[in-house]
């Protein structure tokens, strides 16, 4: 697992970036599952010894596994699926996330996933899952926050 | 267009038949729309559209008990419609024929109203690996709940079931055989006559789950002999929440009610209830009658096709087209190559999930299905976690086939 020594940029220039990615796909559909599709064959894959029962997200239709290591204040996220869709999303979610610090962690306005229109990109089923991901990073956080405290 | 529709060997004028459906005739993510997702539900031709909302504008009230026209005209269509069962089944009365929710019900209501009252500890029911969860679940709570067994057929490699393993099965424990007509995920058409046969000369009673097959196969229950037969109106072209249960007139008499309330009682006091006759001892509430009397639409279309035999007949041309097609794509296995199949077909690809497929399909307005297709035992035993499937309908036609697969291989070349 990389950890990057250098800040990472705000969660806010992130979500724009991601905002303006998406915004150069348009409404065509096939192009918006492809470049998802891309990002998640990119996405490194989590060693085996990662992808157990514990580190499972309940609540997702397809398997993902996901670990968080923490990094002085900073929650380094990583993550894997078997359908590399899933595996797209999780990416986005990972660089929003990952590498920033316990509490704004807790406190992020993933507001990216309504502005690129997520809901109807992957449907009610998978949203489902997505928010299940969400919940389970900012719990890790919260672990973590309480063992820094 | 038309002339590779009307060109494949088949009577259906499909094209004619295609324009009846109002949904198919839109574009899908900027695509025109291919349904290839048919077992899942099928779509509606503009008869049944309009029969809905015809009974809401002219007719809507509430059957059997009401005296005013408005009653009488409802009760007609609602009754009308079991006769129409009755005939498209072939059974012999129409009080075997009882209305529910879908075939779901239809089953629950004979785990439940017949299962409760025949089976004791030691008793035993048999299924078979092909079936969907609806034809498991019910028998499991039956079977846990009165101690008694679940036997299952295994599948061969192919998707064909293992009769000899079956007739082993058999014994003077067997109760219940309860197995699809036809497989939801892999299209295998089941050999239920002669497993009506085994079962009854071991004494047991038969269940047909035949969500799978009212849409493309002649149901006779006479012929068959089964004891039960279920299906749901929505897999052949009617409403969703309409469902229908034939069961023999004495095994029905025999049956308790499978739920309390209106429409099923002759004489409610708070010391006894006496139940109506079959099938109203069945049909507890106010029923879903304005589906009911569409669904006497769907049927009356299927019958004006002509021959189930030529709907076959295409959805089979269909069938081979897409199989040979899909044979020449690298990686790509089909799962279940039985015979006697309907126009169902289950694939995996090697190194690409199968929801990906799915979606990246759905991307370019074809409507596939994913998964296990509730499933599951049927799955672990391919040792695979889900397929894609495609099945197809009378208002396919082989150029919705020829784009499918020049998809499939686009997607596969790039993603694989």
């Amino acid at each position: 697992m990389e950890i990057s020594e250098n800040v990472p940029a705000s969660m806010t220039e992130i979500q724009d970036e991601i905002i303006e990615e998406f915004s150069f796909l348009g409404d065509d559909r096939e192009s918006i599952v492809f470049y998802i599709m891309e990002l998640g064959q990119k996405l490194p894959e989590l060693e085996e010894k990662y992808k157990v029962e514990e580190n499972i997200i309940k609540g997702c239709q397809s398997k993902v596994w996901l670990t968080a290591d923490l990094e002085g204040d900073r929650v380094i996220f990583n993550a894997d699926s078997n359908t590399d869709i899933t595996k797209g999303l999780i990416s986005l979610l990972i660089r929003v996330l990952s590498g920033q610090s316990v509490d704004n962690i807790l406190k992020a306005d993933l507001y990216f996933i309504e502005k690129i229109g997520m809901g109807q990109i992957i449907g009610s089923q998978r949203s489902n899952g997505l928010v299940a991901m969400i919940k389970q990073m900012k719990l890790y956080a919260l672990a973590y926050k309480s063992k820094l405290s | 267009m038309s002339q590779l529709a009307e060109n494949i060997d088949s009577k259906l004028h499909v094209l004619s038949i295609r324009s009846k459906f109002p949904l198919l005739n839109q574009e899908v993510n900027g695509k025109k729309l291919i349904y290839f997702d048919n077992a899942a539900t099928t779509q509606k031709p503009d008869c049944v559209i309009n029969a809905i909302s015809t009974y809401y504008t002219e007719y809507n009230a509430n059957i059997h008990r009401g005296l005013h026209s408005l009653a009488e005209r409802a009760t007609a269509a609602y009754e009308n419609t079991r006769a129409t069962v009755r005939s498209f089944i072939n059974a012999r009365e129409v009080e075997e024929v009882i209305f529910t929710s879908g075939t779901t019900e239809s089953i629950n209501l004979v785990s439940n109203a017949f299962g409760r009252k025949l089976l004791h500890p030691g008793d035993e029911v048999i299924i078979s690996e092909l079936e969907h969860h609806s034809n498991i679940v019910p028998w499991q709570l039956i079977c846990q709940e009165k101690g008694a067994r679940l036997r299952i057929i295994p599948v061969d490699e192919q998707g064909d079931l293992d009769l000899s393993a079956f007739r082993k099965l058999l014994s003077a424990k067997t109760k219940i055989v309860a197995v699809n007509h036809v497989s939801n995920s892999l299209g295998t058409i089941n050999p239920v006559k002669e497993i009506v046969k085994s079962a009854h000369e071991s004494g047991a009673v038969v269940l047909l789950d035949g969500a799978q097959a009212s849409a493309h196969l002649d149901i006779d229950v006479q012929a068959l002999d089964c004891d039960f037969y279920a299906f749901s109106a929505h897999k052949i072209f009617g409403p969703t929440g309409v469902g229908v249960l034939y069961g023999k007139r004495q095994l029905l008499e025999s049956m308790d009610p499978y739920q309390g309330g209106g429409e099923m009682i002759r004489e409610v006091t708070f010391e006894k209830t006496t139940y109506g006759e079959i099938p109203y001892k069945f049909e507890a509430g106010t029923p879903n009658i304005a589906d009911v009397v569409a669904f006497n639409e769907a049927l009356n279309f299927v019958k004006q096709l002509g021959d189930k035999e030529e709907i076959l007949r295409h959805e089979h041309s269909l069938l081979k087209l897409a199989t040979e097609k899909l044979k020449e794509i690298p990686g790509l296995s089909i799962i279940g190559e039985a015979k006697n199949k309907i126009g169902v077909i289950s694939f995996i690809i090697d190194g690409l999930h199968h929801f990906d497929i799915g979606m990246m399909l759905d991307a370019k307005g074809i409507a596939v299905r994913t998964g296990h297709h509730c499933t599951q035992p049927l799955m672990e035993r391919f040792k695979i976690d889900g397929t894609v499937r495609v099945s197809f309908s009378i208002y396919n036609t082989p150029e919705e086939v020829s784009i499918f697969v020049n998809s499939l291989k686009q997607i596969s070349e790039k993603w694989r």
